[in-house]
């Protein structure tokens, strides 16, 4: 006689995928997954032979053909005699340019306001209230038409540099010239030791990190506190300033000089990427700084009041002890927003400025008449970029969240 | 799930519907409605007036077109396509035919499968510059920064031409024509380059249009016209005919005034050939043998079009120059209609 303690082993059978309910629910995912195979497979296919009829042929053939036309923003070589795959890639750098400079500054300006917002002074909270909302609330695009066409109005032209008496001059010993084209500086050029005067001052970048470290060190060790600020900035200017001078100045100056219709010489940072670099950075600003509201309102009250009984002043409270916490809840919602800078970066076009959109979006499409081809590449590249910077944020992240032991 | 599903059948079912059988002409027929390509506005090629109805030079081939096939020139559909949707909307069959300032050129015709049917506007690339510049020539603009519409092959013929001179220039590209002229305005270029007629076409828009000249150079052949798609060459001729009966109206002094009067006969066997009075030209097409004169009846032969749209009398102030019937020493010339 069987015991009832040994239930029986009950044998598998095609009615239960759909009568038991461990299996139910598979069943149906089962026949969802394959339905969306399948229908997934008829649109592509139909797509495919369509296009193939419309004489619209999938072909990436055209990376590999001339370019024909010029890019006035060239972080690496590139003619117009070079392939759409140059121009293409030359887009992508301007494209991360921008995200880079746009993220860091946004970033700056986005902590900035976002703790004078919770500031006690009612001036401060109230102005950073008014960019806030100003800055979230109307869209991007229109922000970048307006910088740019104040830019381009406000500031003179080249030619109002010429002659006689111009009406514009150049500023800082004659060395930067703001003009509605861009902005004209002096560029470095590295002549024979100037190796050596940026070895130094690599090195003493390096050697201020080391003074930093030993100084938290006799902070945490013995209770001392040594002033970090001022021995920095020295160690930081005076010794690449005293090699160049010891070795007779080997890194001079090329200064822009106006030259038949424009400045020429200098590095030259064009005014359609200052208004796009400007107008991403202060959009996406509003929105971090109200992140970074949100993070510093939720760390609880008593953190505040226990830092300040323990005598540390506001600056250091807001500083040691509330943002390092804040930043668990501020950097999540941080990768959205860098995320949102990157793809917002696309909207260049309107000022004209060379990114990824305008030229493998724009000119090679319009060229190439490969509209299909180019934008889902156009899809690829952002697709990359934005799981990268998600890639390096949540590596960031997973080293600033609460560790739990 | 359920929705997913029918999302999906949509999907199906609007992609399967690109892929009818039946030729243009048919289609046509069928919507009642000719669709037609056209720009999203350019002053006296193709812009919507007052009221809403479309007006310009390329508006006309369109109305023509309709006019001959469906003996309706309101029967259209104008769609407005911009530089980028052009070549899909046409290749896709959004569109039956593309009357778009569009530049003729090798690779459109070969490698995108079109089929070009004639030029309705011979434009060349020309340069505009403030007059206090002093620059007389192209070949003085070494170092200049130019504006350009992004995605024209104006972009290229600018790289090939300052490229083949050996000089230099800093592009400034730009989405549309109204906010180039905005750029060159303000000095944020020293020139601005696109095609002779729309440069004309914009000065006659500034505040003081004497203070800016037009340079002499004209780098580059752009025979601009209206365009189908390969594989249907019954279509294909329907648009370059009636294109050509425009012009053969205008070579033989056919008017919107007199066309009445003539389409009852004339002493002229090629008047009564063009016009159905003599001859089976139209049912050749797979059309009515009055189909030319409808065309015709529609705007105006090829020389009112022009001067109702472009010509001296209209702010674009265009002189016919090389668009000009041969018989007058221009290119514009009409195969025979025999």
């Amino acid at each position: 006689m069987a015991t009832l303690a040994d239930p029986i082993k009950e044998s598998f059978r095609p009615s239960m995928l759909l009568n038991d309910t461990r299996y139910r629910s598979l069943t149906f995912q089962f026949i969802a997954l394959v339905a969306i195979i399948a229908t997934m497979a008829f649109i592509g296919g139909n797509l495919v032979r369509n296009l193939a009829e419309a004489g619209l042929n999938i072909s990436y053939d055209f990376l590999g053909a001339q370019a024909g036309y010029d890019i006035n923003q060239r972080p690496i070589p590139y003619e117009s005699t070079d392939t759409h795959g140059r121009a293409a890639i030359v887009g992508l750098l301007n494209t991360l340019i921008v995200a880079i400079l746009g993220c860091i500054t946004a970033t700056v300006i986005g902590v900035v306001a976002g703790v004078l917002r919770l500031s006690p002074n009612w001036l401060v909270r109230k102005i950073m209230a008014i960019y806030v909302e100003m800055f979230r609330n109307v869209p991007v695009l229109i922000w970048i038409l307006i910088i740019f066409s104040i830019m381009i109005s406000a500031t003179p032209a080249p030619r109002d540099f010429r002659g006689e008496d111009p009406t514009a001059s150049m500023m800082l010993f004659d060395s930067v010239a703001v003009t509605n084209r861009g902005v004209f500086m002096p560029k470095p050029l590295l002549g024979d030791g100037s190796m050596l005067v940026i070895g130094i001052f690599i090195a003493s970048i390096i050697g201020i990190f080391f003074f930093r470290r030993y100084a938290r060190k006799q902070l945490f060790d013995h209770g001392r506190l040594i002033p970090t600020l001022w021995p920095s900035v020295g160690l930081f200017f005076i010794p690449a300033i005293l090699a160049q001078i010891v070795l007779g100045g080997p890194i001079t100056l090329e200064y822009p000089e106006l030259k038949g219709f424009n400045f020429q010489g200098g590095t030259t940072i064009r005014g359609s990427l200052i208004a796009l670099w400007f107008a991403l950075a202060i959009y996406t600003g509003a929105f971090i700084a109200e992140n970074v509201r949100a993070g510093i309102l939720a760390i609880s009250k008593g953190q505040t009041e226990a830092a300040a009984a323990l005598g540390l002043r506001p600056g250091r409270i807001m500083n040691l002890v509330v943002l390092p916490q804040a930043l668990r809840v501020i950097i999540p919602p941080l990768i959205s927003q860098y995320l949102n800078i990157t793809k917002n970066s696309s909207l260049a076009i309107a000022v004209g400025y060379m990114d990824l959109t305008g030229t493998l979006g724009g000119i090679t499409l319009l060229q190439t008449g490969r509209a299909i081809e180019a934008v889902l590449l156009l899809m690829l590249f952002y697709l990359t970029i934005s799981l990268l910077i998600s890639f390096f944020m949540n590596i960031y992240n997973n080293a600033m969240k609460l560790k739990e032991r | 799930m359920n929705k997913s599903v029918f999302f999906g059948a949509l999907t199906v079912a609007g992609l399967m519907a690109g892929a009818a059988a039946a030729t243009t002409l048919e289609d046509v027929k069928a919507r009642g409605k000719l669709n037609c390509g056209v720009t999203t506005g350019v002053p006296g090629f193709a812009e919507p007036d007052a009221n809403g109805v479309w007006q310009g030079f390329d508006v006309a081939v369109c109305r023509a077109v309709a006019a001959a096939v469906l003996s309706d020139s309101t029967a259209v559909e104008f769609v407005p396509t911009t530089g980028k949707t052009r070549f899909t909307a046409l290749a896709s069959g959004e569109i039956d035919m593309l009357a778009r300032n569009t530049t003729w050129t090798f690779s459109r015709d070969v490698d995108l499968k079109f089929e070009f049917t004639g030029v309705n506007y011979y434009d060349g690339q020309g340069f505009m510059v403030p007059k206090a510049l002093g620059v007389t020539s192209a070949k003085d603009l070494d170092g200049a920064t130019v504006c350009i519409q992004t995605g024209t092959t104006t972009e290229l013929n600018l790289a090939d031409f300052f490229r083949a001179n050996g000089i230099s220039y800093e592009p400034v590209p730009i989405e549309t024509g109204a906010e180039a002229v905005q750029q060159y305005i303000a000095g944020a270029c020293d020139v601005y380059t696109t095609d002779a007629s729309a440069l004309a076409a914009q000065r006659a828009n500034f505040e003081v249009p004497g203070d800016h000249a037009l340079l002499p150079e004209i780098i580059s052949k752009e025979p601009l016209g209206p365009l189908v798609r390969h594989g249907d060459n019954e279509w294909g001729d329907i648009v370059r005919w009636t294109l050509n009966a425009l012009i053969t109206a205008e070579e033989l002094g056919v008017t919107s005034v007199n066309i009445e009067e003539l389409s009852a006969g004339t002493n002229n066997p090629e008047i009564n050939r063009l016009l159905g009075a003599e001859g089976e030209l139209g049912s050749m097409l797979g059309l009515e043998p009055e189909w030319a004169k409808r065309a015709v009846a529609a705007g105006g032969n090829y020389g009112e079009v022009f001067e109702r749209n472009i010509g001296e009398a209209t702010p674009i102030g265009l002189a016919r120059g090389l668009n000009a019937q041969w018989t007058d020493g221009g290119l514009i010339y009409s195969p025979p209609f025999r």
